[in-house]
């Protein structure tokens, strides 16, 4: 694979509340790759937000702190550098997409102006040369007669085609890292498959390496080329996006594929993780999926399993990975996909 | 499923907002479907396309503009006398999409379970009350102890179940579920459809299901609604709808839906959807035409003669 | 990332263990309703716990300061007129040991009048206890701030929950009303007003409230108009519940943060402006003492004897400060925003 742009090592990251010490990250570590795209799932709470927040460094300096751990980009360690430095990365280097396109534009600021701010600020352009490259970045994204648009207000624009001028926004400076925070979720399923093959058309063009969050897995089948999974905290386990799509590993993975429904056919029942997911204040004793997990083993109560290597690409952190582990039987529609990989997918 | 009985028959709804102002939103504009007895009918949409409303129609939060709505025959809009509105109340049931908001943060869950059972008396005595809560509580696959426990303090899947037992507690024959699940997590989304599914069995019960995640929808609803800028434009039996759909928007729709299957979606091509693309010349009635028994779409007499042609080639 | 199959781990463990026995849906934090969970959180606010016990030792003074001094508030008695503050103990450290300076001169003006009592807030010029009048000012000024602040309350909140819940045509008659009133300055309002009513308590009272209520119906009727469309009223109207239920069951209880954040502004407000409506003399008439009518006599004489000006002052600032403190505590722990 090509070279690494973004090493995340051992990264702990904790919330003071009222009530306790939140441990939402508790030790996770992952490479992003140049060029790629790499999808986080989890569901809410899983520590997917706050781990890319701690990449820009967008946490709440009052009641957040990340205990221990190293991001690297660059050479330079992130969680080391002085605001200054961090205003220097932030829109120039790494950008980042929200969720709700109708918050994060500026409502009293023109269009053009906001896409203009980051290329004169960052790239030291002149006013109407910035506004050039505004017009193309529009273009270039999709909207229709930008040389209006661009004078226009971010409320005379559709929720599909804000959330264009953002992800416009976001590579005004055409940025080594782009994180996506969820970027469809608030969009109808026509807009949101728009805005995905735009970015995967932009992501060629500008050759930026993306981070996708969300928790919607057929979202990450159609843009991730890897996929990292997140539960408690935790990377539970991470490969290319056939590996975790058709040999999953872990319970949690099974669990996640296994209860969304199918087209084809009329399933009986669908397939359900019980419970709840962990509360961080005090995360449980050994694996946080354990108390939900229905291969759950004694060791699983006792002790957090270690990542075991599946592939050169494919880790996953459980204990039925373990040689004197029990062979299971994982579900039905797992056990269908494993056939299929096991045929060669490619 | 002997779908014979009809329950609930609208008949072209119409809820128009700021009517007659320059502002004038025709969120639901002349729709009419039935709902038959013990069966689930879906109904989907892009958000603003009116489907919610639809929904908070029928159950007369909101009054409607025109058109009317039998439940058993009887109208729902007209005047009523408390105790007629008493009854309908009672057969109608409402589930709300926002676990966090539908549930009032300063009652305990008790009582927000209770709430129906307390306005239409229920129970004779407390401990009848609580012993009826205590139930639902299981129904919904939580325990007993849960029913003195503040709404803050259970997650997102837990709140939801409270909300449908709430809804439970009167003993409803019809329920709307307005976008249930869409809130949720993937792994809570099937624990949730999955008890509906099961009161639907156990209790009979006829669901109008709104949402979104076609997917789900597809999973849990026996016929589907398409719905698109407060018109219905397509109706037909949910593995009709998927294998032949007719409308240009329900394809473009379809054609969307992503899923978690990469080779599926490395070579997925996508409709969209041109509301210009019908050509409707003036004088043309554009209306819902049973093309195949069962499979209703909002198109003119041409487009009819066109979809009915390409159905059987299909 | 270790491949750990080295690792010895005894076989036993890898036995499924069974976790039907745990409960899934098991909340581990502890029970907590609404109003212990923002105790919770004031208790941690520092600032507004030692405002709340100050402003308690201030209530209890204005409750019982009168009655410890043994002398009468009222009384007059020439002389021992204008004496500074004198108290035992305190008077060997060199301050409140009745001494003053006259003509550049430091005397000792309770042993150049005679007077062997103690004062221990000193005199004014008619040769009353300040200590006893600082306490009964501060009783009334808090009765009448306390009254004040009830009556907007119940107003305001009546007004603004029929306001917003209603809607339609009734808010838009019922607010062009509350424009009206608060477009008059409330002044203007309250001086025709005190001209009509004989000045005293109640009529002081009446005069505030007549403008008071305004913003809390404005706070609250904005608050109802969010929360009514919240799906738990939609939900509770489709289970048929009356308007009266939705009012006090849902809509007044999840108001209630709102009101008493409001209602605990409005009191140090109404506390002002009663001394201020004292001080410029059309507020409660002598011999009657409030902290505004004392602030307003020591103001004459505060060049010779700034005593009589300072101390009722201290009271009111005290107060003041506190009650917004507690205030600013209540609302950081009502506000949902805060809530994890």
């Amino acid at each position: 694979m090509s070279k690494k742009i973004l090493e995340i090592s051992d990264l702990h990251i904790s919330f003071h509340t009222f009530a306790g010490e939140i441990k939402a990250i508790r030790g996770i570590d992952f490479d992003l790759y140049e060029g790629e795209t790499l999808a986080i799932v989890g569901e809410s709470g899983s520590g997917k937000s706050v781990t890319t927040k701690s990449i820009m460094r967008l946490l709440p300096t009052n009641n957040s702190e990340i205990k221990s751990g190293k991001i690297m980009f660059k050479d330079k360690d992130i969680v080391q550098a002085s605001e200054k430095e961090m205003q220097k990365i932030r829109g120039k280097d790494i950008s980042m997409i929200f969720q709700d396109p109708m918050t994060s534009l500026n409502p009293t600021m023109t269009i053009g102006k906001q896409i203009m701010e980051p290329l004169i600020k960052h790239q030291k352009m002149h006013k109407s040369e910035a506004k050039k490259r505004a017009l193309k970045l529009l273009d270039l994204v999709g909207i229709p007669k930008p040389d209006i648009r661009i004078k226009q207000y971010p409320h005379q624009f559709s929720g599909g085609m804000r959330q264009r001028v953002v992800i416009a926004i976001a590579l005004a400076c055409a940025p080594k890292v782009l994180i996506a925070d969820e970027p469809t979720t608030a969009l109808d399923v026509t807009i949101q498959g728009q805005i995905l093959d735009l970015m995967k058309e932009l992501q060629k063009q500008i050759e930026t390496s993306i981070i996708f969050i969300t928790h919607d897995l057929g979202v990450v089948a159609n843009v991730a080329d890897r996929v990292a999974v997140m539960y408690g905290g935790k990377i539970v386990e991470v490969g290319t996006v056939d590996e975790i799509f058709y040999n999953p590993q872990h319970p949690y993975t099974w669990g996640l594929i296994s209860s969304m429904p199918s087209l084809d056919e009329k399933n009986n029942e669908l397939y359900v993780i019980p419970g709840t997911p962990p509360d961080l204040l005090n995360p449980p004793k050994g694996d946080a999926f354990a108390p939900r997990n229905p291969y759950a083993m004694k060791i699983d109560l006792e002790k957090e399993p270690p990542m075991y290597k599946v592939s050169d690409t494919h880790y996953a952190a459980t204990w039925l990975l373990h040689p004197n582990a029990p062979k299971v039987e994982p579900p039905e529609n797992i056990q269908a996909r494993m056939r299929k990989f096991a045929k060669g997918v490619k | 499923m002997a779908q014979t009985e009809k329950l609930l028959e609208v008949k072209h709804l119409k809820q128009y907002f700021n009517q007659g102002k320059p502002n004038e939103v025709r969120a639901v504009d002349d729709i009419t479907f039935d709902i038959y007895k013990g069966e689930t009918l879906g109904l989907v949409g892009e958000s603003g396309c009116g489907k919610s409303t639809t929904g908070r129609t029928i159950i007369r939060l909101y009054d409607a503009t025109g058109g009317s709505v039998l439940y058993r025959g009887v109208n729902v809009h007209e005047k009523k006398s408390t105790s007629q509105l008493k009854v309908l109340h009672q057969k109608m049931q409402m589930i709300f999409q926002d676990p966090y908001a539908s549930l009032n943060p300063r009652m305990k869950v008790n009582d927000l379970i209770a709430e129906g059972i307390d306005i239409h008396n229920l129970a004779k005595s407390n401990q009848e009350r609580s012993e009826m809560v205590q139930h639902l509580l299981e129904t919904v696959g939580l325990s007993r102890d849960h029913a003195n426990r503040f709404p803050h303090e259970f997650s997102g899947g837990q709140r939801q179940r409270i909300g449908i037992a709430r809804a439970l507690a009167v003993n409803p024959e019809f329920i709307i579920a307005d976008e249930p699940i869409s809130a949720l997590d993937v792994s809570i989304q099937a624990q949730v459809v999955n008890l509906l599914k099961k009161l639907q069995r156990d209790k009979s019960l006829t669901y109008l299901f709104i949402a979104h995640d076609l997917s789900m929808v597809k999973y849990i609803s026996d016929r589907i609604g398409v719905m698109y800028f407060g018109k219905l434009v397509e109706l037909a039996n949910s593995e009709d709808l998927y294998r032949n759909p007719m409308h240009p928007y329900t394809k473009s729709l379809l054609s969307a839906i992503p899923l978690p299957d990469p080779i599926y979606e490395r070579s997925r091509k996508r409709h969209t959807y041109d509301p210009g693309s019908h050509q409707y010349e003036a004088g043309e009635e554009v209306k819902m035409r049973e093309i195949v028994p069962g499979h209703y779409v909002y198109c003119s007499e041409k487009e009819m003669e066109q979809y009915q042609a390409n159905y059987i080639t299909n | 990332m270790s491949n750990s199959t080295s690792e010895k781990i005894p076989k036993e463990l890898f036995e499924p263990a069974s976790t039907d026995n745990m409960d899934n849906e098991l909340i581990a934090k502890p029970q907590l309703s609404f109003m212990k969970d923002a105790w919770l959180r004031v208790r941690k606010n520092k600032g507004a716990i030692i405002s709340a016990v100050i402003l308690l030792l201030v209530i209890i003074m204005a409750a019982i300061g009168p009655h410890i001094s043994h002398y009468d508030a009222y009384a007059q008695d020439v002389t021992k007129s204008n004496l500074p503050p004198k108290i035992p103990g305190l008077e060997k450290l060199g301050i409140f040991d009745g001494k003053q300076e006259i003509g550049g001169v430091e005397t000792d003006v309770y042993k150049q009048q005679n007077v062997k009592e103690y004062y221990w807030f000193g005199t004014d010029s008619l040769g009353r206890d300040l200590f006893s009048r600082v306490w009964l000012g501060t009783r009334v000024s808090l009765y009448i701030a306390l009254l004040a602040a009830l009556i907007d309350m119940v107003i305001g909140v009546g007004y603004g929950l029929i306001s917003g819940f209603k809607g339609g045509r009734v808010d838009n008659v019922m607010q062009r009303i509350l424009e009206i009133i608060s477009g008059i300055p409330n002044l203007i309002v309250v001086i025709l007003m005190l001209l009509i009513l004989k000045p005293g308590i109640i009529s002081i009272t009446i005069a505030m409230v007549i403008t008071g209520w305004v913003g809390m119906a404005r706070v609250v009727r904005g608050q109802v108009l969010k929360l009514k469309d919240q799906e738990y009223i939609l939900a509770s109207r489709t289970l048929g519940a009356k308007n009266s239920r939705l009012l006090l069951k849902h809509l007044l209880p999840n108001l209630s943060g709102v009101i008493i954040i409001n209602t605990m502004f409005t009191i140090p407000s109404a506390i002002f402006f009663e001394a201020f409506l004292s001080f410029i003399g059309i507020g409660l008439q002598a011999p009657r003492a409030s902290l505004g009518t004392l602030i307003e006599d020591g103001y004459q004489t505060f060049q010779f004897l700034p005593h009589l000006m300072f101390i009722p002052c201290i009271v009111i600032c005290i107060i003041l400060i506190a009650c917004n403190l507690i205030g600013d505590g209540l609302r950081d722990a009502f506000d949902p925003k805060m809530r994890d």
